[in-house]
């Protein structure tokens, strides 16, 4: 009997930790087979280096500073594009989601841009930014305005009128109606949209330090393929997962904060 | 405490008189609260929407702290009229005028839909139906005696969607009694809800409008219900008033009672005979 409780008890305490790493059998298991494949030669290094190689190159580049560097360079760069084209975005969707007029003006004009591929502009945005920062601002922030901007404006546009009508007879004013009904009720269409957002931040900003760059994650990716390093290649790529997986991560947390109240976010 | 009550509940006689009449007064001890109902005047009433003419002249008097409740078919304008009263549709002829000079806090309004915020914890629900005074220190408090008023103090803190229906609504009301309101619209406020807490809510209703003293108007579909708590029942048929029942039973009424069931079948028949006609 005592044995059984004193088995049982910390085991109640160690399940939770256990299954949080659930989500990382399969890669460690992709992983795992893959050094064994690159080992025993049935995938040559050529054509895939084995992850032990990988890592050391990960490892070589963080002594000289390069790797850390050129993270820095295409973390800022994403994070001030999707700032200044999340704002911008946000801007537009709060507008034409309250202003009928607003929405008249310019939503029609949106939507045709929505329909450009924003990457087509790539040899536009060459020439007219050349191959500096405010290019690869440029695209990302123009990527990235899209989503927020759609879902946004959803969001408030699907706002129950019945609650709307509620905080209107309870005498809200606009202001108080905004941040006690609107904002709340368009939140998880928000959300929604920095989801989308932050998916196609990192696709633009890999093709632009791809195409035209002089230092980041892209174009370390670039120059190693120049020198035939394809380890490093490899790395750029496994890099680029892990910085989406973070940025995914980021944004579940906020959600969890911010909507605590919709049941889907409850636990039980 | 049952003659007393009878003598003040001729209606029809009150009908006409201003509220500062002596039966009145006597309405409002029974009521054992603070003289907080509004008489409500209305004259000439018509609304349409599109050529669909809904309230064809509709002229009523409700005394100060009397429960009303209208009853109809579904589209006979009983809900157009709550809404009129309520100030939430602009009138297109004729007036309602209250006895007093009208605070927005004084008109409260409980729908079928309980219409909480679900980002908001039940007491800041409650809160909002301070209207003004939201911001006022003593908001926390008022809210929280209102949410005892219900009989959910305990659920202070938790999100709308863990509730029951019956619980929404009940916090519902809470919202609508925290301002001390002088007119309380309840359009069809149980609609929703199983038979059993339907009984319940009657019975929380009718105390909580016997404890405030507000004047009531209940539009509702269930005659049964109608009779149950009101003091006078207002048929609608085709935008006019067609009949005005007074519903002489002392409280506390007995559900199932002969008197109210003898009530009701007439009212049902009524509305049912209207029904052969067309």
């Amino acid at each position: 009997m005592s044995l059984i409780d004193s088995v049982s008890f910390p085991r109640s305490f160690r399940l939770p930790r256990v299954d949080s790493l659930v989500q990382w059998i399969v890669p460690l298991a992709i992983i795992v087979i893959w050094q064994i494949a690159s080992i025993t030669g049935f995938v040559p290094t050529r054509v895939l280096p084995a992850p032990s190689d990988v890592a050391l190159a990960g490892w070589k580049l963080l002594l000289s500073g390069e790797l850390l560097r050129n993270i820095w360079v295409s973390f800022w760069r994403a994070s001030i594009g999707f700032l200044i084209g999340g704002s911008i975005g946000f801007a537009f969707g709060l507008a034409n989601g309250l202003s009928q007029l607003s929405a008249k003006l310019t939503d029609t004009t949106l939507q045709m841009v929505r329909n450009v591929p924003h990457l087509a502009l790539i040899p536009l945005v060459i020439l007219w930014f050349g191959i500096d920062e405010s290019a690869k601002l440029f695209l990302v922030a123009l990527g990235v305005f899209f989503p927020i901007y759609l879902n946004t404006l959803h969001g408030i546009r699907t706002v129950d009128p019945q609650l709307i009508e509620m905080g209107r007879i309870y005498g809200m004013s606009d202001g108080e109606l905004f941040r006690r009904v609107i904002f709340p009720g368009a939140l998880p269409s928000i959300f929604v949209g920095i989801r989308f957002a932050l998916g196609i931040m990192w696709l633009t900003l890999i093709v632009a330090e791809t195409i035209a760059a002089s230092s980041g994650l892209g174009y370390m990716a670039m120059q190693a393929r120049e020198f035939m390093l394809i380890d490093v290649v490899v790395l750029s790529i496994l890099i680029y997962a892990l910085l989406g997986k973070l940025a995914d991560s980021a944004s579940r947390v906020l959600e969890r904060l911010t909507l605590s109240w919709h049941p889907a976010f409850q636990k039980n | 405490m049952q003659t007393a009550l009878r003598t003040s509940l001729p209606e029809t006689d009150l009908a006409g008189r201003a509220s500062f009449a002596p039966h009145a007064r006597v309405v409002r001890e029974e009521h054992s609260a603070p003289a907080t109902g509004l008489p409500l005047s209305i004259r000439g009433l018509r609304k349409s929407f599109g050529d669909n003419e809904v309230l064809r002249g509709i002229d009523l008097h409700i005394p100060a702290g009397q429960f009303v409740a209208i009853v109809g078919k579904s589209g006979c304008g009983k809900s157009t009229l709550l809404r009129l009263i309520a100030g939430l549709d602009k009138i297109d002829a004729g007036s309602i005028s209250f006895g007093d000079q009208v605070q927005p806090e004084d008109i409260r309004v409980m729908f079928q839909e309980p219409r909480l915020l679900p980002w908001a914890r039940v007491l800041a629900n409650v809160e909002v139906g301070l209207g003004r005074d939201r911001a006022s220190k003593d908001a926390h408090a008022r809210a929280e005696q209102a949410l005892i008023e219900v009989g959910l103090a305990d659920k202070r803190d938790q999100w709308p969607s863990v509730l029951s229906g019956g619980q929404k609504q009940r916090v519902a009301l809470g919202r609508a009694l925290v301002s001390r309101p002088r007119v309380l619209a309840f359009d069809e406020p149980l609609g929703a809800l199983d038979a059993l807490t339907r009984i319940s809510m009657q019975r929380l209703l009718e105390r909580v409008w016997r404890d405030q003293g507000f004047t009531a108007i209940l539009v509702t579909h269930d005659v049964a219900e109608a009779v149950a708590l009101a003091d006078r029942v207002l048929v609608i048929e085709e935008g006019r008033i067609a009949h005005d029942v007074t519903v002489n039973v002392p409280r506390p009424r007995e559900r199932g009672s002969v008197e109210l069931a003898g009530l009701e079948g007439s009212i049902l028949s009524h509305l049912l005979s209207a029904d052969d006609r067309t």
